[in-house]
């Protein structure tokens, strides 16, 4: 039973952790969900801001077409289904970095409902995390709190970005689910391009929503849908590194069996996650209960879109990771977990395929998933920005599979190769690392070994696996070139076996 | 030379054109009355007469060369709602004094493209939110007018009292105004001048500071119909940046006044006969009615069953999106911020409790309260639905009749403070004009006569969504019938 | 639902204007005769009716992912109470 390793064991019995997950991606547009003003990294303070942004009076929103087309894309990537009409609201509250005094955001009516996605766990089984809904809103500003003892400074350029909020059901049960569905979450988006999907600079983030209940009560939940079963839930802000997540999830589970255990309640709450000493807090240290007041934005019309229109974006969307790991299974003979870490980045599944045409796709897939991640891992790149031709790691395994190099030298190519010595034939020719396949050179090697090691030959009679002994010596004696198969038949021949 | 300042828009603009004066002298006219009449009436916060005097010196070298817009040279007052670039911008409240725009409204921008001259910005009530220009934090509008035989100051009606005020009384040829629930009708009601709020989406709302979005439309007052459908149409143009703003041409009205109104169908709406109507104002209207008829108007009796709901749903979505668009002006990036405070939620607090008063206050109370969680349905989603049978008795009525006439206001001008003391003797100013706002339909009031104290009246035609024409055709009819031109004597 | 004093605190603070306690039971009044006039609203049979949020029938339009605006940190902070290096200032905030 799975079910087991989602427990955790507390003073007076077992608990179970529900979550539920607000992922808020920014999408990658050029200009503001409602203003013309450049969305963008690193401008000076307030320079990305119109006066749409900073809510001037009188300044009215207009809604960017490419944000919506990207939030039709996205649904249509978790299998959601796209409301053909939809509507803005008002979120009202009061922060310095919310110029309006509420946010545009969609609370009634979406642009995207259900949806479903299916995520692989770490022990290659599949589980399914319901999409509730996806919809478009701003982002705020930002305050920053170093610049002055006492005052705070106020910088807008973020403010007024578009954002996809995807709120799952809470369909997920462990930390290390709650992570590989972010993951998963983001791979789709970056195959979309709806998203970049940074999560350094924030352009993914996410809410975590963590309750505990004894054991069996999300079954019940499940089976009746009532909310009573699940614990209170509390909000964990703003987390935005898969480690963090795990780690602020298994605090706030703890936290949370610990109240309860002592007898206490837990009080519904925003929270955030503080990395540096691996702990939530009460964001609002006030009793103040939030009330948004949320109303359809009255400078805004209905959303509309027609169905041709999102069936020409569905034309257009690229193949999704779930249907490129089937293909990579079916069309290269990969297993799943194979085909699972080549498709987790987009650009190492095209890297991939681009070198496995007409080579052995396993192979292929052993090099890119091993010594080019490694590599790129090493010079903290990735393989959007990879140095090394995919042709060339297709004539490495074109080499190894036409018994040109052995897989042994192949590591020593490879290593030529990547530093910018030339193609892997390049290097080859170059080094002097073909393969030896020339039966008399190897056979003279091979009389030599056996006239120096009488003793062992004559006991290999007894234990043929002793032979590994004299490959061994072979390969050393022709600097690893010697075709290995070769050397194990004139070897067999000669020793009698 | 006669007065300049007594000509309505259409003869000054064709005195500029034909050079029988020049935009200095007739700016410098208003510049002059303005100056003597400001301190009394107090319809400007402000005036500009450096920058009118430079656009009309421009106008002057256009309209030498036979060039020029429209409007060429015409000396023009701007409600101190519009974000007018380089000049300061109120919406008469404490909140934005000192606020200087660095942008420009579309409708003022409209008006300077077809070379209207910015005589200043008129006073009004604090961010529209008023019927008596009594609560404008500059201190309230005077009515040019006076009861016979009485001393009494009247309130020239709001919010756009300043804009009334100043046309009525010649410190401006025309001027832009704003109407929410009634606030160009019932001040042009209340001065003998001509108002209309066109169809909702007509003119764009950029640069305009909001009060509701969903009701707010600009409009002009003016001294007759024709100017009002000449203004209008240099106001009104589609806007992209304005979402709800509509993608329409802009018809030249100025065709429509004049036109015979034979066989037009004129809907008489019973429900507007409410309790305790003075029988000065049902006569008028009966009159009204008369003088259609005599121009070859078929009447016919409607029911607009809900009308009597109208205010009570517009004091549920004016204060609720008004709760919402003035969250804005919070001290941190513009407006007023309050200097004693003990914490981030206690400097908001006090800034907004210096910065508006008190109507102002009272109105976002209730928003804040209608929208809050539990009452959301109850208050704001009812309203929003009652407001759509309210439409439907207008959806349902346009078959059988054109236009519809009604009295502007439900009295005529009162005396300033009259109506302080209670907030709901001031709402039902408005009972004959808000239902078309929450209808979204044009409506104009035209000066039909003075009652037993020699004050204005006004009726109100209300026209089909789009239909300006008829609303303009029908309001030049009445203008004609009525032969109104009476003027109030000068006592500033 | 009548209104009282708490109610009327409560309010006041979401909308973020500073009342004075004594301001809070004639405001109470005030808005009680306000919201009892509104509720003749009841009266009204709204059933199977779409509440109507805007005159504009038509749909949203829709504006191309073009940067046409921003750029103008002077005009963004022309009218700010205080501003710094290019950023508006304002109380500490505690997060």
């Amino acid at each position: 039973m799975t079910e087991n390793t989602k427990l955790i064991q507390g003073r007076t019995g077992a608990w179970e952790i529900v979550m539920g997950l607000e992922i808020h991606a920014q999408v990658a547009s050029n200009a503001k969900l409602f203003s013309g003003a450049a969305v963008g990294f690193g401008a000076g303070p307030n320079e990305q801001v119109s006066l749409i942004d900073a809510g001037f009076p009188g300044m009215l929103p207009t809604l960017n077409k490419y944000c919506v087309e990207q939030a039709v894309k996205s649904g249509l990537g978790l299998r959601a289904q796209i409301n053909l009409k939809s509507q803005f609201d008002r979120k009202n509250y009061f922060y310095p970095d919310l110029p309006t005094g509420y946010q545009i955001s969609q609370l009634y009516h979406p642009i995207v409902g259900e949806g479903v996605v299916e995520v692989e766990a770490e022990d290659g089984s599949f589980f399914n995390v319901g999409i509730e809904r996806l919809h478009l809103e701003q982002d705020a500003g930002k305050l920053i709190h170093d610049l002055s003892p006492t005052e705070s400074y106020v910088d807008l350029n973020r403010a007024g970005t578009a954002l996809m909020e995807i709120v799952s059901r809470p369909d997920i049960r462990t930390p290390e689910e709650a992570v590989a569905y972010v993951k998963k979450i983001r791979t789709i988006l970056i195959y979309l391009g709806t998203c970049d999907g940074d999560m350094e600079k924030g352009n993914l983030r996410a809410d975590v929503n963590v309750s505990v209940c004894r054991e069996g009560n999300y079954d019940r939940f499940k089976e009746t849908g009532d909310f009573s079963f699940l614990g209170t839930r509390c909000e964990i802000k703003n987390v935005n590194s898969f480690r963090f997540i795990s780690q602020a999830i298994q605090y706030e589970a703890r936290r949370q069996i610990e109240i309860l255990e002592d007898g206490g309640s837990i009080i519904q709450e925003t929270r955030l996650y503080d990395a540096t000493v691996g702990e939530t807090r009460s964001m609002r240290s006030k009793e103040e209960a939030q009330d948004y007041r949320y109303f359809p934005d009255p400078d805004l019309l209905p959303l509309v879109l027609e169905q041709a229109w999102i069936n020409e974006i569905k034309a257009s969307l690229p193949e999704l990771p779930d249907d490129k790991r089937r293909r990579f299974m079916s069309e290269y003979g990969l297993s799943q977990y194979d085909a699972g870490v080549l498709i987790s980045e987009q650009a190492k599944a095209e890297y991939f395929e681009a070198a496995a045409k007409g080579r052995d796709a396993k192979l292929v897939s052993n090099w890119v998933t091993n010594e080019v991640s490694a590599r790129l891992a090493a010079d903290s790149k990735d393989f959007s920005d990879n140095p090394l031709p995919a042709a060339h790691v297709a004539q490495l395994v074109e080499l190894i599979e036409t018994n040109v190099i052995s897989s042994k030298i192949a590591k020593e190519v490879f290593d030529h190769v990547w530093n910018g010595e030339g193609s892997p034939a390049e290097v080859v020719e170059k080094h002097g690392l073909k393969q030896v396949t020339d039966t008399g050179a190897i056979e003279k090697a091979v009389d030599e070994i056996i006239a120096a090691n009488p003793d062992k030959a004559a006991a290999v009679a007894e234990k043929p696996q002793a032979i590994g002994w004299f490959v061994g010596q072979v390969m050393k004696a022709t600097g690893g070139k010697a075709n290995p198969a070769a050397v194990n038949d004139i070897l067999k021949a000669k020793l009698g076996l | 030379m006669t007065d300049l300042t007594k000509l309505t828009l259409a003869d000054a603009v064709d005195g500029l054109k034909a050079k029988t004066f020049s935009s200095e002298e007739l700016t410098q006219a208003f510049l002059t009355n303005i100056e003597a009449a400001n301190p009394t009436l107090n319809a400007y916060i402000e005036l500009t007469a450096d920058k009118a005097l430079g656009q009309a010196r421009a106008s002057d070298a256009r309209l030498a060369k036979g060039e020029g817009g429209a409007l060429e040279g015409a000396p023009l007052g701007v409600k101190d709602l519009f974000c007018t670039e380089g000049v300061q911008t109120t919406a008469a409240s404490n909140m934005l004094r000192g606020f200087v725009p660095p942008y420009e409204s579309t409708v003022t921008a409209n008006l300077w493209r077809d070379g209207a001259v910015m005589l200043g910005k008129l006073n009004m009530d604090e961010f529209a939110m008023g019927s008596a220009n009594e609560t404008s934090a500059f201190g309230p509008v005077k009515n040019p007018w006076k009861a016979k035989g009485s001393n009494a100051e009247l309130t020239p009606g709001g919010s756009s009292g300043g804009s009334a005020s100043a046309v009525a009384s010649d410190l401006c040829l025309a001027a832009t105004a704003s109407d929410t629930g009634g606030s160009i009708r019932q001040p042009a009601a209340f001065t003998g001048t001509v108002g209309i709020k066109p169809t909702y989406g007509r003119a764009s709302r950029f640069g305009m500071v909001a009060f509701a979005s969903s009701l707010d439309q600009a409009g002009p007052i003016t001294k007759t119909v024709k100017d009002a459908a000449l203004l209008l149409k240099s106001m009104c143009s589609f806007d992209a940046k304005d979402s709800t703003s509509l993608d329409v041409p802009t018809p030249d009205w100025t065709q429509s006044v004049g036109q015979s109104v034979k066989g037009l169908r004129i809907g008489v709406p019973a429900e507007y006969l409410i309790d305790g109507m003075s029988e000065e104002i049902k006569a008028l209207w009966e009159q009204g009615v008369a003088w259609l008829k005599a121009a070859g108007c078929e009447i016919v009796e409607i029911s607009l069953p809900h009308t009597k709901y109208a205010l009570p749903t517009y004091y549920i979505v004016a204060p609720a999106e008004a709760s919402s668009n003035l969250a804005r002006y919070d001290g941190m990036r513009f407006g007023h911020r309050a200097e004693d405070f003990s914490s981030l939620d206690d400097l908001y607090a006090a800034s907004r409790a210096e910065g508006f008063g008190k109507e102002v206050q009272r109105r976002l109370t209730i928003g804040a309260y209608v929208l809050s969680a539990g009452f959301y349905d109850a208050y704001y989603v009812k309203a929003l639905k009652v407001r759509r049978r309210i439409a439907e008795d207008f959806d349902n009525v346009w078959g059988k009749v054109d236009a519809i006439l009604t009295p502007s206001t439900p009295s005529a001008a009162f005396a300033i403070g009259d109506k302080q003391i209670d907030p709901l003797t001031m709402y039902l100013n408005d009972v004959f004009t808000v239902t078309t706002n929450l209808a979204g339909l044009p409506g104009i009031s035209v000066p039909a006569g003075l009652n037993s104290e020699g004050l204005p009246l006004g009726l109100q035609v209300i026209g089909k969504a789009l239909d300006e024409a008829t609303v303009f055709q029908v309001a030049g009819a009445l203008e004609d019938a009525a032969g109104y031109v009476a003027k109030p004597d000068r006592w500033w | 639902m009548a209104i009282d004093a708490a109610t009327v605190r409560k309010v006041a603070h979401l909308a973020r204007i500073k009342t004075p306690e004594d301001r809070l039971e004639p405001l109470a009044q005030e808005l009680n005769g306000i919201l009892q006039w509104i509720e003749q609203l009841d009266e009204v049979d709204v059933q199977g009716v779409e509440p109507m949020t805007s005159n504009v029938s038509q749909p949203l339009r829709l504006r191309d992912d073009v940067v046409t605006d921003g750029d103008k940190v002077a005009d963004v902070l022309s009218n700010a109470p205080k501003s710094a290096d290019g950023f508006f200032v304002v109380p500490k905030v505690v997060e």
